[in-house]
């Protein structure tokens, strides 16, 4: 179990990589140093858990620019190998950097997205206004620039997040810039679609609904969570209006993909149940047992009142603006968020709702 | 004591004695004793030895029938001592005495009773001898008398019998003779036109003609009689075709045409054919009325001649169809019912054309006077034609012209509510001219307020027309079922609920427009290498002037509201409270890098104790809310932005120059001081964080920056 978290601490900026022992109730935290600037954005590697990529911003020049870069941990850091964790005073260690993917026409990287089920070779990087993807060569060693495509309008337009679709072969990645959420297509690095004003103010985070292709969540300033059906973006197909301020993070359950967990600077995590918008409606149709049963069950699920969407629980642990929310990759109801002071919650689902999904 | 109880005393009351169904009575009340007894120890032989009950038949009783003064002196010598003897005897004595006085008494009373019936009784007997002699003297006058009427009912016998025989020939002559100038009669009836009375007189003759026919004369009468009665039929068929006499006589020939035997079916469709152009003839002058142009009579003139020309015609037709077919049963009645349900049809067709044509005019009294006489004509028919349904069509058409009026009422107070709510609007867009102010706010409301308020009065004055007791169709169930009128208080809650929506989203939008201007300035500006703050930065000024706006555009709306208590202390205070507290290290320990931790602990614990501020929270209806949810986003945004940001030395000062000056002016606007006061500390104490080289401005230096601005 991992979790990767940026933390401002003073002057000194570390990767904490937090290991909790399901069995035991146990949170180990192993410090990293990363030596060149506060992260501001932060995503693992989909394939190989020893690297990962931040977005970081370094002062220069009494400037602040922000760069994305690809790390490894020290081996014998890496979650998993059975050392024990280090004492808090003994010197942490520092990331090892691999590359730098430094955009030609310097702007600030916003964001860096892995190709969700790819073998780890191909990155896709926002900087101000160019999305750009990489191909990283040499063990993620040397990063080339693939291709890349830039937002033309008025203005200063600005990305502020991405999301690398898991289906369509993952040729899909969708954007947001201030109010509009974009989707983009890798092999020809063209657009594919366009939410104008998706929301109100700005839209803060994307989410790909795991099973169901073209089911995408997003949440924003004004306070509400969306989720849109790509192939229609006239009309979002569900609100959410939950919190009482912005909502910075949102995120499907990676399996159950009813669960969708939002963050918002409210300092609320919500974990809410949409029934009637996920790939499993009415629970499971189709069963292991003989055909014959099938007709008489299917006959009793229809009998069943579908359940309805609902507000699951809110976590009201945190102080302060909750900043990410993230499903744990190992534990399908395990769930992590973090706040503006630096602390980190963990969480199951309730477990009445769990056996309720499963069963 | 039980023997003495049952035992008949010598002075016993005469009723005592028991006798007849009573004696079974002492009998169980014997059995009785007898336990009492068994249980005192007495032996039942003793008291079964005792007589007891009085005999009947006892001898010795002294009231009794069978009484035998000898059995009872003996008995009494026998076995009573002396001094009772004595004692009976003196007591006998006395109750000899008493009774001879009685019998004195009573045969004086009635003595002079007795004389008077003996007179009485005499004088019966003389006046019974007087009666029997008459009574005989009548015997015998009574039998001479009937001797009398035997003898001259005898004699007139004989006359009577020739008499009654000639009023017969007498009475048939005249038959005869009626017979005999039948024909010419009847043709004489039919020169002058007096069809009834030929086909009465047809009527009384045709039965013996046809008994008769077979004597040479009598058929001759009747052929001659025939052709008369066909030409009459003739005549009378031409008179019904010709049809212009109107309803009555049409129906008068019908009849007589009934009563001379011609077909009821053939007349009854011919009597409808001749109806049905007559009342198409109404239809066409209804439908020219109508015509293309506009509409010459008004709507009510329209629906009276409908009334009275259609509907009174259908109603004539329907009666003398009733009356002249009822013999017709269950069919005739169908071919009338569909008759009128076709020619109903049209009319209701021709009346919804120009009721139609009424939708667009505003006046309801007109048209609900004019619907009233409609249905009210249309009620008679209906009674009389049930199985047409006219009634409940004509029903129908009233409740959807309602229904559609109220449509149109409706849409007309939409409309107007719209037009207000664009004059309102245009009164605001509109440029001032200057030196002339123009509607205040709160006038604009009142006039808003006042107009849809009179709209609805008025439409709700016109819709009630429909519902007026005097009208016919008000208690129909579409009228009289449906409450009359919204509830006030559902209303009241509606506009509540919307004006609270309207309100939370106004705060929203001016809290976003605020928002997104200290976003921008947050966000563009370079706050690593700004310079060492002069100045209060214009945005600031420009949001507290935009909030000032706001507060004076609320406040011509709303009421003040309600503050917490320790704002009403002067600002003076408010701002030593805000500085001390920073003084005394909100974040003033956070500048020295080396206890970062202490910064985190203190704002947590703090954040501990305060509570959570819940920004986008719905807004009650007073200025001191709306404002203090503006000023909540706007510094939630600013705090949001500002840990974003990285900040210079000059950068954390120049925010902290804004929050004090922020300070200084808003705090007014709130309910709660604390909580401007709670967030744009956070705001100081974020930047802070995000400060590389974190060195604050003297406080005293920033208040004196923020005075001059």
């Amino acid at each position: 179990m991992e979790d990767d978290a940026p933390v401002i601490y003073g002057l000194e900026f570390q990767v904490h990589v937090i290991d909790f022992d399901d069995e035991n109730n146990i949170i180990n935290k192993t410090v990293l140093l990363h030596q060149a600037g506060e992260i501001w954005h932060i995503s693992a590697s989909p394939a190989d858990r020893g690297v990962l990529a931040t977005c970081y911003s370094q002062a220069a020049d009494s400037k602040v620019v922000t760069c994305a870069a690809v790390w490894r941990m020290p081996a014998e850091l890496e979650p998993g190998s059975q050392e024990s964790p280090e004492d808090a005073a003994s010197p942490a260690h520092a990331l090892e950097l691999l590359c730098l993917l430094e955009p030609a026409a310097r702007g600030s990287t916003a964001c860096v997205a892995w190709e969700p089920a790819g073998d780890g070779k191909r990155v896709v990087s926002l900087a101000d206004s160019h999305i750009l993807l990489w191909d990283l060569e040499g063990s993620s060693s040397q990063a080339t620039l693939a291709s890349s495509a830039s937002l033309e309008g008025k203005g200063q337009l600005k990305f502020t997040t991405g999301r690398w679709s898991p289906h369509h072969n993952c040729s899909q990645v969708a954007t947001a810039n201030d109010t509009a959420i974009r989707g983009w297509d890798t092999r020809t690095m063209s657009q594919i679609y366009c939410i104008e004003s998706a929301h109100g103010q700005l839209v803060r985070d994307l989410d790909f609904n795991p099973n169901k292709q073209y089911y995408l969540a997003s949440c924003g300033d004004d306070c509400k969570v969306k989720f849109w059906d790509t192939r229609n973006v006239a009309e979002p197909v569900k609100t959410l209006e939950e919190h009482s301020h912005w909502v910075w993070n949102v995120r499907y359950n990676h399996s159950h993909d009813q669960l969708v967990l939002t963050g918002s600077s409210d300092s609320r995590v919500i974990l809410s149940n949409m029934v009637s918008i996920s790939s499993e409606p009415f629970g499971h149709l189709v069963d292991d047992d003989d055909l014959s049963d099938q007709e008489e069950r299917r006959l009793e699920e229809k009998s069943q009142e579908p359940p309805q969407d609902s507000v699951i629980a809110t976590y009201e642990e945190h102080e302060d603006s909750v900043y990410a929310v993230d499903w744990s990759s190992a534990d399908p109801w395990l769930f992590a968020s973090l706040s503006y002071d630096g602390r980190l919650v963990i969480n199951r689902v309730p477990r009445a709702l769990k056996y309720h999904i499963l069963l | 004591m039980a023997a003495a109880a049952a035992a008949p005393g010598p002075g016993s009351r005469p009723g005592d004695s028991p006798e007849g169904p009573e004696a079974e009575a002492p009998e169980r009340r014997r059995k009785a004793h007898g336990m009492l007894k068994l249980y005192y120890g007495l032996s039942e032989g003793e008291a079964a030895g005792r007589p007891s009950g009085p005999d009947p038949l006892d001898p010795t009783d002294l009231n009794g029938a069978h009484f035998d003064p000898e059995v009872y002196l003996d008995k009494l010598r026998r076995e009573c001592p002396l001094a009772q003897l004595m004692d009976s005897e003196t007591d006998m004595v006395r109750q000899i005495r008493a009774l001879d006085s009685d019998m004195q008494t009573l045969v004086y009373e009635n003595y002079n009773k007795f004389i008077s019936a003996t007179d009485t009784i005499r004088k019966m007997k003389n006046d019974f001898r007087k009666m029997e002699d008459e009574m005989d003297r009548l015997a015998t006058n009574m039998a001479v008398i009937t001797d009398f009427s035997a003898r001259i009912s005898a004699t007139l016998q004989d006359r009577h019998e020739r008499i009654t025989k000639l009023a017969g020939v007498h009475a048939l002559l005249r038959k005869l003779q009626f017979l005999f100038e039948l024909p010419s009669r009847l043709t004489k009836c039919v020169e002058l036109g007096a069809y009834g009375q030929a086909v009465r007189y047809q009527g009384r003759a045709r039965a013996v003609l046809q008994q008769y026919q077979h004597l040479p004369s009598f058929r001759a009468i009747q052929d001659d009689c025939q052709v008369i009665t066909a030409r009459l039929a003739q005549q009378l068929r031409q008179r019904f075709r010709e049809g212009g006499s109107g309803a009555p006589e049409q129906a008068e020939c019908v009849e007589l045409l009934l009563a001379l035997g011609e077909p009821a079916e053939e007349l009854c469709e011919e009597f409808l054919a001749h109806a049905r152009g007559r009342l198409e003839e109404e239809l066409r002058s209804l439908e020219a009325e109508l015509g293309p142009s506009p509409p010459a009579p008004d709507v009510l003139e329209f629906t009276d001649h409908g009334g009275s020309g259609f509907v009174g015609g259908l109603c004539q037709v329907a009666a003398a169809y009733q009356e002249l077919f009822a013999a017709q049963g269950p069919a005739g009645a169908e071919k009338l019912a569909a008759f009128a349900r076709e020619l109903g049809s049209r009319y209701f067709a021709l009346v919804e054309r120009r009721l139609a044509q009424e939708q667009g005019s505003g006046d309801n009294s007109l048209l609900v006077r004019a619907l009233d006489r409609f249905h009210r004509r249309l009620r008679a028919p209906g009674a009389l034609l049930a199985a047409a349904g006219l009634a409940e069509a004509a029903t129908e058409i009233v409740e959807r012209v309602a229904r559609e009026r109220l449509g149109h009422h409706l849409q007309g107070l939409q409309a107007a509510f719209l037009g207000s709510l664009t004059d309102v609007r245009q009164a605001l867009a509109a440029p001032r001219i200057a030196g002339k102010e123009g509607p205040g706010l709160a006038e604009l409301l009142a006039n808003v307020a006042s107009s849809i308020l009179s709209h609805i009065k008025a439409s709700l004055a016109s819709v009630h027309l429909f519902t007026a007791k005097e009208v016919s169709f008000s208690n129909k169930p579409y009228f009289r079922d449906q409450s009359p009128v919204t509830p006030v208080s559902t209303l009241c809650a509606e506009a509540r609920e919307t004006a609270r929506r309207l309100l939370t989203h106004y705060v929203k939008v001016q809290g976003l427009v605020i928002s997104q201007m200290l976003r921008k300035s947050v966000e563009t500006r370079d706050w690593l290498s700004t310079l060492e703050p002069r100045n209060v930065r214009a945005v600031m000024k420009r949001v507290v002037e935009d909030t000032t706006a706001i507060d004076v555009q609320v406040g011509l709306l709303y009421e003040e509201g309600v503050r917490k208590a320790q704002s009403s202390d002067s600002s003076k205070r408010t701002f030593s409270v805000y500085s001390s507290s920073r003084q005394q290290g909100r974040y003033a320990p956070s500048y020295t890098p080396s206890a970062p931790m202490d910064t985190n602990l203190l704002s947590n614990i703090q954040k501990l104790f305060s509570e959570r501020i819940d920004v986008f929270s719905p807004v009650e209806f007073n200025k001191v809310s709306v404002l203090t949810g503006i000023i909540k986003i706007s510094l939630k945004t600013l705090l949001e932005c500002v840990r974003l940001r990285t900040f210079g030395r000059f950068g954390l000062q120049q925010v902290q120059v804004d929050c004090h000056f922020l300070q200084l002016y808003l705090w007014r606007f709130v309910a709660d001081e604390e909580l401007v006061h709670l967030l744009l500390d956070e705001v100081v104490a974020s930047a802070a964080l995000r400060c590389p080289d974190p060195v604050p401005m003297e406080p005293s230096v920033v208040e004196v920056i923020c005075e001059r601005g």
